[in-house]
């Protein structure tokens, strides 16, 4: 994450906090009884997601929605972060007179933390508020109501199609950010050396393997997962007003961004252990 | 005029319902026979809204029973309370349409999703049908936000109507319109109860309203249905609790 983004994101929650806009546990009875309540969401859409009737136009609605409408937006993202963390490598790495190894340093920065964790950090700031909201603003004003009375399972349509949406898109938008972010590299690269792009993108793959990719995919997989989750989460047990779509919206860019580095620090431990 | 057992097609016996330590419903009985419209009358946050969605199964009592057709709701299963809920159409105060759907779409989703296997012809058909019973056929390619609140509603009515419900359930239908509209969607309702024969439970305080449509009347005091009876009948109680109601209407 970029500093300036850093330091917005921590003033917005600062604020947040301080003007009650966000959710603050204030028991650790009421923080187990969020805990408990958000596993057993989680676990509903596993058992909803195989019993049909399978809302696929929805799903495929959303995935659209989700990931075709955040392309930009990461393309950007993982553009000047290829392209910023080559520009400071290069300085660092030619006093050791290894400027060679930038492509592959930069390809394992980016394919293995920094594309993953940022592109599923934004993607929570993004999607994970839009469902808070989109949700919570359906339930204050009893569209999830009107959805029940109409024979639907609001859960299986609103809920099911989001967090699959978020799981399936959020790996694609990593692979994508990683190669924009690689392409981002390369620019940085070509201002400072003659290397061509082919070279440049063997030197990149080189000392990347399977065991450095796998790892990196599946963890895109939970951060869809736990994004979706929280986002939904926070807007179906949005009550008590307009207020508090605002409240879940907030809540759940914070949950699943937390999630997502909890996630991240506990992958590594598994996969050190597998791999 | 006697109704026998068959004709009462929703009966409420001794329901009560808390929010906390906040009693809402106490000991609430009532029947409404087959063709009926009933008004409940009361003040605001009195839990008039609660009954209604306790009878569609949105909320369960503490105690007591809600049968509908016959069947206790509480007891339904997943799949035996949609098809209770397909007879049953349910007028929110919002109008509760979703606003990522264009009208059309609004009144295709629950004809979708209800089973009946309509076709794509014959769900256009149904669609203009409905639309055209609350006057509002041009509106059909609009979005939500593009229409004025009494069209929102009226819309909301049509979505209702679409899946041919027995029982109608009207939850503060003219709250946040002017007078006029007001009365135009009161007189929507008596056509709609004329034209589809359906049953009905409204919940207001508007008393235009109540007078234009209600056959019956009940009124919730603390949890309570205090009083009963016709529009005429009330209005002549000496009760200073229902006086407030008809006076607030001179």
């Amino acid at each position: 994450m970029s500093t300036l983004e850093g330091i917005t994101n921590a003033i917005r929650m600062e604020t947040a906090v301080k003007t009650k806009k966000i959710w603050i546990p204030e028991s650790s009875a009421e923080l187990f009884l969020r805990v408990a309540g958000l596993t057993v969401f989680g676990y509903r859409f596993f058992k909803e997601v195989f019993s049909p009737p399978y809302e696929i136009k929805e799903t495929l609605r959303q995935c659209y929605s989700i990931g075709y409408k955040s392309l930009s937006l990461i393309g950007v993202t993982g553009f000047i972060i290829g392209l910023t963390l080559t520009l400071q490598s290069i300085p660092t790495l030619s006093k050791f007179g290894a400027q060679s190894l930038v492509p592959s340093m930069v390809a394992l920065a980016l394919i293995l933390e920094i594309g993953p964790v940022i592109t599923a950090l934004i993607f929570a700031g993004k999607i994970g508020s839009g469902i808070g909201a989109e949700i919570g603003s359906m339930r204050v004003t009893e569209q999830v109501d009107a959805m029940e009375v109409s024979g639907t399972n609001p859960f299986k349509y609103l809920v099911v199609t989001r967090v699959a949406a978020t799981t399936i898109m959020l790996p694609l938008l990593v692979i994508y950010a990683d190669v924009i972010g690689l392409f981002g590299g390369y620019l940085a690269s070509s201002f400072t050396s003659d290397t061509s792009i082919k070279l440049f993108f063997i030197n990149a793959f080189s000392s990347i393997t399977l065991k450095d990719l796998l790892p990196s995919l599946i963890k895109t997989f939970f951060f869809g997962y736990a994004v979706g989750v929280v986002g939904c989460y926070e807007g179906y047990n949005a009550t008590k007003g307009t207020e508090r779509v605002g409240i879940a919206a907030n809540t759940a860019v914070v949950i699943s961004s937390l999630l997502v580095i909890i996630i991240d620090m506990i992958n590594v431990q598994i996969m050190t252990i597998i791999f | 005029m006697e109704n026998s057992a068959n004709d009462k097609i929703l009966i409420l016996s001794r329901i009560s319902k808390s929010f906390g330590k906040n009693e809402v419903l106490k000991d609430i009985n009532l029947e409404v026979n087959k063709g009926e419209t009933v008004t409940i009358l009361g003040k605001s946050g009195t839990g008039k809204s609660v009954i209604l969605k306790c009878i569609i199964g949105l909320l369960y009592p503490d105690s007591g029973s809600v049968e509908v057709f016959a069947k206790n709701i509480s007891e339904l299963n997943e799949t035996e309370l949609k098809d209770v809920r397909k007879k049953i159409g349910f007028l929110f105060q919002s109008g509760a349409l979703y606003d990522s759907m264009v009208v059309r779409d609004n009144l295709e989703f629950p004809l979708l999703r209800s089973g009946k296997h309509v076709d794509g012809m014959k769900m256009t058909e149904k669609v203009e049908e409905v639309l055209n019973s609350v006057g509002l056929i041009t509106a059909i390619d609009k979005m939500p936000s593009e229409l004025s609140g009494g069209m929102r509603k009226r819309i909301a009515l049509a979505r209702t109507l679409i899946l041919d419900p027995l029982i109608i359930l009207y939850d503060e239908p003219t709250t946040g319109l002017d007078p006029v509209t007001s009365r135009e969607i009161s007189e929507l309702i008596i056509k709609m109860q004329e034209k589809y024969d359906v049953t009905s439970v409204v919940v207001t305080h508007d008393m235009q309203c109540t007078k234009l449509v209600s056959s019956r009347i009940v009124l919730l005091k603390d949890g309570v249905l205090c009083k009963e009876g016709t529009y005429d009948e009330l209005e002549k109680s000496n009760d200073e609790f229902v006086k407030g109601f008809f006076e607030s209407n001179i």
